[in-house]
């Protein structure tokens, strides 16, 4: 026994040599690290809630709530039949025939917006509603055009209705950018944030610089990670959209995939800076809502980022999260090309080009 | 006492043989003069170490005495004030990345992923070195096939240090650094996991490791330094350092309540003892010759009416050269 012992590091290096081990890609140590990645994001159940089914929710729920519907038919009340049928002629009007104390008590408790009766004297009619309420008005318009035309009006003009209800200029066409770039801003900083915290708070991070691991290796297995991730968050949140409210998506879509990378990049620079010293998950998280908190408010995700003072609008403009937003709107609804966006790119490249190597120098490895 | 459980003298002849078969003791390691300050905290204090090619090295000390800021350094993770390390004939400053490859480390304390498996964890960790043994080679060195699809996060303690054992293996290291590999296990796990690293010391890889076990110093080490807020206060085999201090023997016992009515006087100045100290009713006698020194003291215990209720010897260990140096316990934090 003594002799085999006896070199053992030499027979450890020959038997290395002798049998070469087949290490294919799968065993590069970039492609390890970024499965390590994805193993951990996808064996964790709220994150893949956050990233996938939470934007979906909020859309779904948002796209109703705020769904164009067709103007409502209005409720009116009359005492006489030749008046009902006259105002049963407009197809907008539900019309009652009630008794007159019936009616009177209908209006009052506001179950019909006007009331319509005869005048005292013969060709005369009284509207009676109240003014204040929108209702009241349309119905009083409505009801007198049917009235007049049951009458024999004939009016001077002819008109014809083309109704416009067609997709890109409803809410939900609004909305679901707005939410692709806060996904997109919210997972890269998120997902870059927690899992660079984590490693560092669990000495993951300096157990992984203790071996020959390069460490550019590391922060590129998020950039990775995070491009093919990409792919999956913004195809999911794009096909809801398309698939479900007919959202358009007018640009070309290599220009819209170039968009989401570039965002992609800019908010995992950020998110890597804000990570770079943390060494809690509590100081990370504060930090991040710090940086988030402002851009889902002002950047437009929900309602225009126009709505804010002139005053206020250079520095919105110059927020990543209004520059993606910006960018995929007028992709996505005006079918803008890349050179039509090139100010909001130029935005989102200089927050990726300063936060980038500021987030390196400062970078905490232990 | 617990450490009576695990004391096995190692073979004698494992260290003779190396020393046959090494004839010229090569330096694996060496640290000259190494001195570290954090704050106002002098971690490391002009220390100086030498590990032999192919033996076991244990830094043994109480927590705080700058063991791991040591290794740490010698590991390349920490840097030093001033000093010199030189490794496998080789330095940090000009050599890193030959160095990384070729050692084997694992810290106290890193959680790995919880999420990601056994099987994974090791592939990942070997993707990051040249050479090696395959993934599955290297779980079924620790013992844990039967856990290789299993998730981190479900190990028991004694599995995750076996599996940071395997993380420090996956690249064939020939210096492998252990610190502190079995603190926080039960009896039975550190066992497991000595019966590990002992047959890793039969593969001729040397090893560097801190602990403030005593016992496990004295199993898996042919030398130790022990350390002392941030020096090297005594080095050598155990056997060297038991005999230094020149007691062979600890005589323990409890007199119950009448302890303090003992003349300790009379106890030191009997026939073969060097020094007797009293603690939470317990006196403690260093013995050279047990078979008079135990014969005396039950004498002169009924001489002075004091019942006994227990009485231990056991040989001197570490510990007690720890104590017999410092005038604390090892473990006293």
């Amino acid at each position: 026994m003594s002799d085999t012992t006896a070199v053992p590091e030499i027979r450890a290096r020959e038997a290395a040599d002798k049998m070469p081990r087949e290490r294919g890609l799968a065993d590069h140590a970039l492609v390890q690290l970024t499965l390590t990645r994805f193993r951990e994001f996808l064996r964790e159940p709220e994150a893949l809630f956050w990233v996938f089914i939470f934007p979906v929710l909020l859309a779904g729920g948002l796209g109703l709530a705020f769904r164009n519907k067709p103007a409502d038919v209005l409720k009116i009340a009359t005492v006489t039949p030749e008046l009902a049928q006259s105002l049963r002629q407009d197809k907008l009007l539900d019309v009652q025939q009630l008794s007159a104390p019936a009616a009177e008590e209908a209006l009052r408790t506001g179950k019909v917006a006007l009331l319509v009766e005869p005048g005292a004297l013969t060709g005369t009619v009284v509207y009676r509603y109240d003014d204040t309420n929108p209702e009241g008005r349309t119905a009083r318009m409505l009801a007198d055009r049917a009235v007049e035309r049951g009458a024999g009006r004939v009016d001077p003009v002819a008109a014809r209705d083309r109704l416009m209800r067609e997709p890109g200029s409803r809410y939900i066409d609004f909305l679901i950018p707005g939410l692709l770039g806060m996904n997109l801003m919210g997972s890269a900083i998120w997902g870059m944030g927690f899992a660079i915290v984590d490693a560092r708070r669990r000495k993951l991070m300096k157990r992984l610089i203790a071996t020959p691991m390069p460490r550019h290796y590391y922060l590129l297995s998020f950039l990775l990670s995070r491009l093919v991730m990409l792919v999956i968050e913004v195809g999911f949140l794009l096909s809801f959209g398309i698939f479900v409210f007919k959202v358009p998506t007018r640009g070309s879509l290599a220009d819209l995939a170039v968009l989401c990378v570039v965002t992609s990049l800019s908010f995992g620079a950020l998110g890597l800076l804000i990570a770079s010293r943390a060494r809690t998950i509590e100081a990370a998280s504060g930090l991040m809502n710090l940086v988030m908190m402002p851009m889902w408010i002002v950047s437009g995700v929900f309602f225009s980022a126009q709505r804010f003072p002139d005053m206020l609008q250079p520095v919105i403009k110059a927020l990543p999260l209004t520059a993606a937003i910006d960018a995929l709107r007028a992709n996505m609804l005006q079918g803008a090309g890349l050179a039509h966006v090139s100010s909001e790119l130029m935005v989102l490249a200089a927050w990726l080009v300063v936060c980038f190597p500021v987030a390196l120098k400062l970078f905490r490895w232990r | 006492m617990e450490s009576a459980h695990y004391r096995r003298m190692a073979p004698p002849h494992r260290c003779d043989t190396r020393k046959m078969l090494a004839p010229t003791p090569t330096a694996a390691l060496r640290v000259r003069n190494l001195r570290k300050t954090f704050k106002d905290v002098v971690a490391v204090d002009g220390l100086e170490l030498e590990v032999r090619a192919g033996e076991c090295f244990g830094l043994l000390g109480p927590n705080g005495a700058g063991k791991t800021t040591t290794i740490e350094i010698c590991e390349g993770l920490t840097e030093a004030d001033s000093g010199d390390v030189e490794l496998l004939g080789m330095r940090w400053s000009t050599d890193a990345a030959e160095l990384r490859q070729r050692l084997g480390i694992q810290l106290q304390e890193t959680q790995l992923a919880d999420k990601v498996t056994v099987m994974e964890t090791i592939r990942l960790f070997r993707s990051f070195f040249r050479h090696g043994p395959a993934a599955a080679e290297v779980i079924a060195l620790v013992q844990l096939e039967e856990k290789a699809n299993a998730r981190v996060g479900g190990l028991s303690g004694g599995q995750k240090q076996r599996l940071a054992l395997a993380c420090a293996l996956v690249g064939d290291p020939d210096f492998l650094f252990l610190d502190e590999p079995t603190t926080g296990l039960d009896p039975q796990a550190r066992r497991q996991l000595w019966e590990l690293i002992e047959r890793f010391k039969l593969q001729g890889r040397t090893i560097l490791l801190t602990t403030h076990y005593m016992d496990e110093a004295e199993q898996l080490c042919e030398r130790v330094a022990i350390m002392d807020h941030g020096k090297v206060i005594a080095q050598g085999t155990p056997r060297e350092l038991i005999v230094s201090i020149g007691v062979e023997h600890m005589v323990e016992f409890s007199a119950g309540g009448a302890a303090k009515a003992l003349e300790m006087q009379a106890l030191r100045r009997m026939e073969g003892v060097r020094d007797v100290r009293a603690e939470n009713g317990t006196v403690q006698m260093q013995v050279t010759e047990l078979h008079r020194a135990v014969p005396a003291l039950l004498e002169e215990l009924e001489r002075q009416g004091v019942p006994l209720t227990e009485l231990r010897t056991h040989s001197a260990t570490l510990e007690d050269v720890f104590v017999t140096l410092t005038g604390r316990h090892l473990r006293d934090e």
